[in-house]
């Protein structure tokens, strides 16, 4: 008898005490984080020790989180929302969950990486690119535009990963250049073509390992793998389409401070900290292999210059993440 | 004799404190005093909440129009997605069925060498979450992916389910009854199939429906291996959605599934009696001897282990080399080691508290309302751990807001989840608590719930003990419920193990892997004793 009550006072207490734990972790500021989590690590890393705020993070999805943060309401515990892609910062901004970003920080990425009316801003970049096994695909055999991949010579050689929010964002921007017609159809075909793996990483482990040819993905997977082991990206070399395609699209990926957030001073200087000079350093000298998108801020010397892309001009704030998810529904990807 | 002294006893007390009346004690008897009134109302409580995802999936589905949710249900992509499912169930129940008949078998019945041993090595891949064996297969073959992979990896995942009833109920059998078949003739194998395979029906109907409920929640066994099912389809849109309709259309496609296997199984399993006649102790079984076959016996249980226990382990230690010192950073490890602790023994605790008051109905107060909600009570259960996160996400999300991300939220969760785990062990070791000693203990002047914790619980213990470490074991390894609603900066071991995997850093995932092994195993060996022991062993 005594030891029971005994045993559950002791379980309630732990249980308090846990909660207490965790309200102490919550000090300093929560952050949503849709990037890659080593890579927003050493942002926070770099910014709590020169600042001294704690910043608590939350894994999850681009889409996710925009639709989570939306549900959420004003309620939501989240003070930053940093993602891989700009449709779900198109998303939330849409409904204006967003506090304006301060003037100081705009200011340091060129207009081109941030919408116009200052909610978020971008952080970093990636581009699109087709990943091949070397021994299957040579030049004159690869995909002139990714919208060759419809067609019936390409079924069963081609791989994707249909639920991450990277080949999400690439179909918005396929949205947004060609229309809804043209989306549906490509996608239509998509079904009938790829093959479904979970994660750009992996789509680039099966073509390396010649279970397929090919396949869209961005392009740090890459360069990733050759800087650490290089065993999942031995026999493979990527293939930018350029030329203004729908597949040389090069994603923004966004940073914003919710209005919601009780901690707006701390919430406004972690994006100020990310977008300046130390920030974007560690894009250029970290293992992450994102492009750089700060003023006068340079990428990694591996990668292929963003200038010399030819991507094609997408404006991020139309990129609709739920058309995208509709459309991709509809076609049986998800 | 006794209860007259202790009705004396009790009115001095009465008289003394003023406390019991002879009204009072007369009620407690039957079982309808003020005990059994709130054990009642906790019962409909917990119940309400176990089968909340139901109400939940209709209220969303009226919420979006009977329309738009018609046309997320029947698409080309849900007809795939049934198609895998259901080949998925139709192969590896079964296989996984027959793999654990034999084992128990021979673990059992037959003279093989070291019985014990392999007793104890057919339980122990219990302490291999689902998904590390997944990651232990397509580690050593990277190309492996589709329906057979799916079976074969599930088979070796969870056969432990289905061995453990069959191999409890194989030890209590009463060899008369096969002397007796054997006496009239019957040939060893038709005695096989005529006596002792139907008195395991119970074990097999209800492990095999185990078997399958966990096939239809599991979600990371199948992601290594790209094959996809409700579970996995679901956790897609959730996270391209959040909670969007898409994805509460499939859970309830899922719900009709766990429905289906539900009633099947109780189909099958029929009303016949298997009990015992008589009473007195039932001879020891006297093995069978295999002879020649040893050698064959042998090489299915050494395959067994092998593929069960000796791939991951090899496969993680292969990892672990390979990434040398570099891998095991101890604080994340730690912490993610000790948020995990912390969970399973809170929502493994909560789970069995929880379980107590229809588990004390069911054997003090049976009746036909009772069973009904003790039916609802496993019904919930079934419910694979996205289908009650989801539910639990939208509704705090949507309505209440101070539960939304707290440890609360997900210790509820899990108790839905692995409420009849405890249940079920619970239930059993209170029906072997006499009812009479909580009357004495009343009758003594203690309150009626003090009465209860003194008598009936106490000596519940044990099997409260095994229920709770059931449901912490679940806990331990459970993925998809926990990313969904763990309080911020939540990192449990297998949310550590799962980002790492998903990077496809194998290597920096392999010391998590290992960590839920080790902690997973005293618990599976506590249980595997307590079986034992339960069988007079």
């Amino acid at each position: 008898m005594r030891l029971l009550t005994t045993a559950c006072a002791g379980a309630l207490a732990l249980a308090v005490m846990c909660t207490v734990a965790s309200a102490q972790d919550a000090e300093g500021i929560v952050v949503y984080n849709a990037q890659h989590e080593s890579l927003t690590k050493e942002w926070i890393n770099g910014f709590t020790k020169e600042t001294g705020i704690k910043v608590t993070l939350r894994q999850g999805g681009d889409t996710e989180f925009g639709n989570q943060i939306i549900a959420e309401g004003a309620y939501s515990p989240a003070d930053v929302f940093l993602t891989e892609n700009s449709p779900a910062m198109a998303l939330v901004d849409s409904f204006g969950l967003f506090a304006p970003l301060d003037a100081d920080t705009l200011s340091q990425v060129p207009e081109q990486y941030r919408p116009a009316n200052g909610h978020w801003i971008g952080i970093a970049a990636r581009s699109t690119v087709f990943v091949y096994n070397k021994s299957k695909l040579s030049a004159d055999t690869l995909p002139k535009s990714m919208l060759d991949l419809a067609d019936a010579s390409w079924k069963g050689r081609w791989a994707a990963s249909p639920t991450g929010a990277d080949f999400q964002a690439i179909v918005g921007a396929l949205l947004e250049l060609k229309g809804e017609q043209v989306t549906a159809d490509w996608l239509k075909a998509m079904k009938e073509n790829f093959r479904a793996y979970r994660g750009n990483g992996t789509v680039m482990k099966a073509v390396n390992a010649g279970e397929i040819d090919g396949g869209i993905i961005y392009h740090y997977y890459y360069f990733g793998d050759r800087s650490k082991t290089g065993e999942n990206s031995a026999n493979v070399d990527l293939h930018y389409f350029k030329n203004q395609d729908p597949g040389a699209f090069v994603s923004i990926s966004g940073g914003g401070v919710l209005a919601s957030s009780k901690h707006q001073k701390e919430a406004q200087a972690l994006i100020k900290w990310i977008t300046g000079h130390a920030g974007q350093e560690i894009l250029k000298t970290g293992t992450s292999f994102e492009y750089a998108v700060g003023n006068g801020a340079d990428s990694n010397p591996a990668l292929v210059p963003l200038k010399d892309l030819q991507s094609p001009k997408v404006d991020p704030t139309n990129l609709n993440s739920t058309k995208v998810t509709d459309l991709m529904t509809k076609a049986g990807l998800l | 004799m006794l209860v007259g002294a202790a009705f004396r006893m009790t009115q001095t007390i009465a008289q003394e404190r003023d406390l019991v009346t002879a009204e009072d004690f007369l009620k407690i008897p039957r079982g309808h005093g003020w005990v059994s009134r709130w054990m009642t109302i906790a019962a409909f409580a917990i119940t309400f909440l176990t089968i909340l995802p139901l109400p939940f999936i209709a209220w969303i589905g009226w919420q979006t129009g009977w329309e738009t949710s018609i046309s997320l249900i029947f698409r080309p992509r849900v007809g795939e997605l049934l198609v895998n499912t259901v080949m998925l169930l139709v192969l590896a129940v079964p296989l996984c069925t027959v793999l654990a008949l034999a084992l128990a078998w021979l673990t059992e019945f037959s003279d093989l060498p070291f019985r014990r041993v392999w007793a104890w090595l057919c339980v122990a891949p219990l302490a291999v979450p689902a998904f590390v064996q997944s990651y232990a297969w397509i580690s050593l073959f990277p190309g492996l992916n589709g329906l057979w992979a799916g079976v074969i990896i599930s088979v070796i995942a969870y056969f432990p389910f289905l061995y453990l009833p069959i191999a409890a109920t194989l030890r209590r059998l009463d060899p008369a009854l096969e002397d007796a078949a054997a006496s009239l003739g019957l040939t060893p194998w038709r005695i096989f199939f005529r006596v002792i395979l139907p008195q395991l029906r119970l074990a097999l109907c209800g492990g095999a429906l185990l078997v399958g409920l966990h096939l239809l929640a599991e979600y990371g066994l199948y992601v290594f291996i790209r094959f996809d099912t409700f579970t996995t389809a679901i956790v897609d849109q959730y996270q391209s959605s959040f909670n969007g309709p898409a994805a509460t259309m499939l859970a309830g496609v899922l719900v009709v599934c766990c429905l289906v296997l539900l009633s099947i199984e109780a189909g099958v399993r029929g009303n016949a009696r298997y009990s015992r006649v008589g009473s007195g102790a039932a001879r020891q079984i006297e093995p069978v001897r295999l002879g020649k076959l040893t050698p064959l016996c042998l090489a299915l249980l050494i395959a067994t282990a092998l593929f069960s226990l000796g791939i991951p382990l090899l496969t993680i230690g292969r990892w672990l080399m390979a990434g040398g010192a570099d891998i095991w950073r101890f604080d994340e490890i730690g912490y993610a080691f000790y948020q995990t602790l912390v969970l399973a023994i809170l929502g493994g605790l909560l789970t069995t508290l929880a379980a107590i008051p229809m588990a004390w109905l069911s054997i003090r107060a049976p009746g036909g309302a009772q069973r009904a909600l003790e039916g609802l009570n496993y019904l919930g259960g079934a419910l694979p751990g996205v289908v009650i996160a989801l539910a639990v996400v939208t509704i705090t999300v949507r309505t209440a807001h101070m539960f939304y991300q707290t440890m609360a939220t997900i210790l509820l969760a899990y108790t839905l989840m692995f409420l009849p785990r405890a249940l079920v062990s619970l239930r059993a070791s209170i029906a072997q608590a006499p009812v009479e000693l909580e009357h004495a203990a009343a009758s003594l002047g203690r309150r009626p719930a003090n009465a209860l914790w003194a008598t009936t619980i106490r000596l519940a213990a044990p099997g409260a003990a095994a229920g709770m470490a059931l449901a912490s074991l679940g806990i331990m390894n459970e993925l998809t419920a926990t990313q969904m609603l763990a309080p911020n900066g939540t990192r449990t071991l297998a949310m550590g193990f799962w980002a790492l995997s998903g990077e496809l850093d194998y290597a920096a995932a392999a010391p998590y892997a290992l960590v839920m092994i080790l902690i997973s195993l005293p618990l599976i060996w506590l249980l595997h004793d307590q079986s034992q022991r339960m069988a007079g062993r």
